[in-house]
């Protein structure tokens, strides 16, 4: 019965931390309906009634027939072997780009991953002890054990005490990771359908659909589809349209689906949500640096599930405006679509774009 | 823990093997097709359960033979021969890859309803907890017996749901999860709705078997033993049947409103029409984590038995095993939501679910201590069962350890529905529930089949399994850590080492199995004979005062335990 007792208590101790926070964060979770952003952006377009109106949404939606994905005043990012994307016979987490991630990343492997295999390796310390000190030859008369207050009290509170040190890190990186976007953060909307994304960006009118991009001998790929290329990325992860996304400022990713559901997720960002049809879930991401980043679908969707992936790519905010142009949108605020001319020529150099946001 | 002061002696001029009323058996049709025999039942249950082992295991053989490297090596042709078995011609791509989701789902239901739980349960729950308390048989042995029969109609009816069209291809391709709307409106075709009619008489066998070990524990245990006496085998299963027949009604509800929504214009789980699909998940889970814990219960309650008997000496801390598994039992029912962390909760769902999983690492460091403080000052011998509870007890901490880091909803938004969850479960469950099962298997063999096994082969077994399963499935936390997401049939390149690795590992626990069958058949025909008590001195539970195998009908007079 005292055992019950402590269980309670520790119940009670983990929870208050939580009760704490509670009022900080936002729910993460908004009815679809508030969805209401894309609709003033829609009808600014319309009243602007630009000649470069015409160059329509959906247009720009359709790959341009480049081989490499690139559209006039854009040429897509080279990714970098090893960042954004799993190693070969790597054991580790991937690194991480987001101030989040770098936490999350390092409270696991500061805190809970020598936590827990100290824990192993104790317990098999005294099972090994218990096998040469308690063998039947070493020991051939048992003991009538069967109690010891003080022991049994010991082994209940320490692992109390030991999961009360994980919980406040815990629960504070959860109140971190629900910080709601700030109002001018940047939205986008990834749509999981069967099997592809479409990203809407409301404020930018802009909206596409990324595919996963087959390889240049596989039999299935249609013939105007162009083949995956190194510079689009590794195999089965590469797509030919990315999410670019501005990095060092709020990005507001909202995730739905038009079928079933699938998860939106990036490992090198530590950013995962389900996309369920009816729902809009949201949550705040921020990247720290330029550059691209690989995720895949992570919720079961059907026969394709393995084979629609999702690349990012960060640009620094003024090529991220180029590319906003270069897709036929315009940023918030300007009253035309802002005019691919007026864009620096843009370079794939990494080392040419400064990072916009201090890096950890 | 209670000391039964009971011996053979007193209870053998019953049940002894001479001719005699207690040993007869009815004809073999009668006997094993319209069993009411507790004993009986429980083979039939081990047997099936065995059957069933093979199937899931072979499948998840073919899993890991399509991913020891990246691209699609076999499904096709395997999509292709299944079509051919219902009159299809050559399998398309889509096929071929619905075939993967039919092998994963087939694989988890088939391990987790059809092999662990009818064996830890239906199995030995129903050979030794009767026994165990000093009863002659189950309090309803006919229903035992319909308990039966339905687990196996559930079997050949998910079986068949693979020759039925399900959507993309032929056969269920939804998880063992089945998540709407992919089962509902993604998955046109019979095949979804066999599958889920399969669940349903698996379901509600398990609540008929959990009503009649309820009953049995409650009102048939022999004079003197109370209920603080009972082994913990017992405790484990009692505690069981309580976690089934609140969480399986759960499972059967949420199945029914899945056929709705599929067959009769519902929509429960239809958001274009007003429902939520992840209320279906939450229906889920309330059920899927005590689920969880209804497949390792039994076999703490095994662990414990074989422990205290390689030790000989009682449990340490008796009431604290036994209340550890109530508590495990009550809050394995208020954590469910930390399988749906990136579902889009909101943070304070988030911190209570997060805080919730957590507690329950208390109780579970509570068993492990426990055991081991039971080894402490034993004289401890390292027969077959024993080391295959002692790799139980190590195997389940790592599984347990990486549960506690999953169930930090900050750290689970990355390893969420990646390999590092598979790792995680199959700790706990190919490397506890089933090493449990190994374990129970060697202990009772003796006494459920009057023939020992081999204890060589048995230790060759362990070491293969132990070693197999740990090349199998520790780079799994790897892969997770890697960002790989489970559930899919092919993956980039980065991912091939610890695949390939992984897929060795299969091939080592393999030869571990084929190992285990030699050492079975060995033994029932050429095994020595079992004697009553075979383990000895540390063996004080009521199994051990009968012969082996036991009379028939034990306790006809009901034993006494001080
Ligand atoms: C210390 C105790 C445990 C903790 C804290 C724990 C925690 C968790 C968490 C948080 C998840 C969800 C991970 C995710 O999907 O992202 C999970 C998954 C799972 N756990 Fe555990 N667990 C524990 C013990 C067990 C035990 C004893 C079993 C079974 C014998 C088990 C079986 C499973 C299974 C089967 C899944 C995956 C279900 C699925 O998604 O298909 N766990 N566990
Ligand atoms: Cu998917
Ligand atoms: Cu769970």
């Amino acid at each position: 019965m005292k055992v019950m007792k402590k269980f309670i208590l520790a119940c009670g101790l983990l929870a208050l931390p939580a009760l704490a926070h509670a009022q900080e964060a936002n729910p993460a979770t908004v009815p679809a309906t508030v969805d209401a952003k894309a609709a003033p952006v829609v009808a600014q377009a319309t009243a602007a009634a630009e000649p470069a109106a015409t160059a329509k949404v959906d247009a720009a939606a359709k790959p341009a027939a480049s081989t490499d994905g690139s559209l006039p005043g854009y040429t897509p990012m080279k990714p970098t072997e090893g960042v954004g994307m799993p190693t070969a016979k790597g054991i580790d987490f991937q690194d991480q780009y987001s101030d989040l991630g770098v936490r999350a990343k390092q409270m696991n492997n500061n805190l809970l991953l020598p936590i827990i295999v100290a824990i192993s390796l104790f317990v098999l310390a005294l099972l090994f002890w218990v096998i040469v000190r308690f063998r039947r030859s070493a020991n051939p008369t048992p003991s009538k054990t069967t109690h010891n207050t003080t022991i049994e009290v010991l082994w209940t509170l320490v692992p109390v005490i030991i999961l009360l040190v994980i919980a406040y890190p815990s629960l504070t990186l959860l109140a971190a990771q629900f910080k709601p976007a700030p109002k001018e953060a940047v939205t986008i909307k990834a749509t999981g359908n069967q099997w592809n994304w479409t990203y809407t960006y409301p404020d930018h009118g802009i909206d596409f659909t990324s595919n996963m991009l087959k390889e240049k001998d596989d039999p299935t790929r249609a013939k105007d589809d162009r083949p995956r290329t190194d510079n689009d990325g590794p195999e089965k992860l590469a797509v030919d349209q990315r999410m670019v996304v501005p990095a060092g400022v709020p990005l507001r990713i909202q995730t739905t689906a038009s079928d079933v559901i699938h998860a939106f997720a990036v490992p090198s960002l530590w950013f995962k949500l389900d996309a369920v049809p009816g729902r809009l879930n949201e949550k705040q991401l921020i990247i720290n640096k330029p550059g691209v980043y690989f995720g895949q679908c992570s919720e079961l969707c059907g026969a394709l599930h393995g084979f629609m992936p999702i690349t990012v790519e960060a640009l620094p905010p003024e090529k991220f405006a180029a590319w906003v142009a270069a897709k036929g949108g315009k940023m918030p605020g300007s009253a035309t679509p802002a005019a691919p001319a007026a864009a620096a020529p843009v370079t794939n150099d990494k080392a040419a774009a400064p990072a916009a946001a201090p890096t950890k | 823990m209670s000391t039964i002061a009971a011996t053979a002696n007193e209870f053998q001029a019953h049940g002894d093997d001479h001719a005699h009323d207690a040993d007869h058996k009815p004809a073999f049709f009668a006997r094993w097709f319209m069993s009411t025999n507790h004993k009986d039942i429980g083979t039939l249950y081990l047997i099936f359960a065995i059957c069933a082992g093979i199937i899931g295991g072979g499948i998840s053989g073919m899993m890991r033979w399509e991913l020891a490297e990246p691209g699609i090596q076999h499904l096709t042709a395997w999509a292709s021969w299944h079509n051919g078995l219902v009159g299809g011609g050559e399998a398309t791509l889509n096929e071929a890859y619905h075939m993967w989701n039919v092998l994963i789902t087939a694989h988890g239901l088939i391990m987790v309803f059809f092999m662990v739980m009818p064996a830890i349960i239906g199995g030995f729950g129903n050979w030794f907890v009767p026994i165990m308390i000093g009863a002659p048989d189950m309090a309803f042995p006919r229903m035992n017996n319909i308990s039966f029969w339905l687990t196996v109609v559930a079997f050949i009816m998910l079986l068949g749901s693979s020759f039925v069209p399900g959507g993309s291809g032929y056969g269920a391709g939804t998880g063992w999860t089945v998540y709407a709307p992919l089962s509902t409106s993604g998955s046109v075709g019979p095949a979804v709705d066999m599958a889920i009619f399969s669940l349903h008489l698996a379901g509600a066998a398990s609540i008929l078997g959990a009503i009649n070990f309820i009953t049995t524990i409650f009102n048939m245990r022999a004079p003197g033993m109370t209920i603080h006496k009972m082994p913990l085998f017992v405790w484990s299963v009692l505690v069981t049947a309580f976690l089934l027949l609140l969480a399986l009604p759960v499972l059967a509800a949420a199945i029914t409103m899945l056929l709705v929504d599929r067959n009769f214009g519902g929509a429960f789980f239809d958001a274009a029409a007003g429902g939520d699909p992840v209320l279906y998940q939450h229906l889920f889970w309330f059920f899927g984590h005590p689920e969880v814990y209804i497949m390792i219960l039994p076999g703490f309650g095994i662990v414990s038995q074989i422990v205290s008997t390689f030790s000989r000496k009682p449990v340490f801390g008796y009431l604290g095993m036994a209340y550890a598994m109530v508590a495990i039992g009550v809050v394995g029912f208020v954590v469910w939501a930390h399988h749906m962390f990136t579902t889009g909760l909101s943070v304070d769902m988030k911190m209570y679910f997060t805080a919730a999983t957590m507690v329950i690492a208390v109780p579970t460091g509570i068993k492990i201590f426990s055991w081991i403080a039971t080894m402490w000052g034993g004289s401890v011998s390292f027969k077959t069962p024993m080391v295959w509870a002692m790799g139980f007890i190590f195997m389940f901490t790592v599984g347990g350890v990486t549960g506690v880091v999953l169930a930090n909803g900050g750290l689970d938004d990355n390893l969420h529905d990646t390999y590092y969850v598979v790792a995680h479960f199959h700790y706990v469950l190919s490397l506890g529930a089933v090493f449990s099962l190994f374990a129970g298997f060697y202990y009772w063999f003796g006494k459920m089949s009057g023939r020992h096994l081999n204890e060589f082969l048995g230790h060759l077994h362990f070491w293969l399994f132990f070693i197999g399963v740990n090349v199998l499935f520790f780079p799994m936390h790897f892969l997770g850590n890697q960002g790989m997401p489970r559930r899919i049939p092919d993956y980039n390149a980065a991912f091939a080492y610890w695949n390939q690795i992984a897929s060795y590992g299969y091939v080592i626990m393999g030869v571990g199995v084929l190992v285990f069958f030699a050492n079975v058949f060995w033994s029932l025909l050429a095994g020595r004979k079992a004697e009553g008590n075979y383990w000895g001195e540390g063996a004080t539970t009521l199994e051990w005062t009968l012969s082996s195998p036991p009379p028939f009908h034990q306790f006809e007079t009901l034993p006494v335990v001080k």
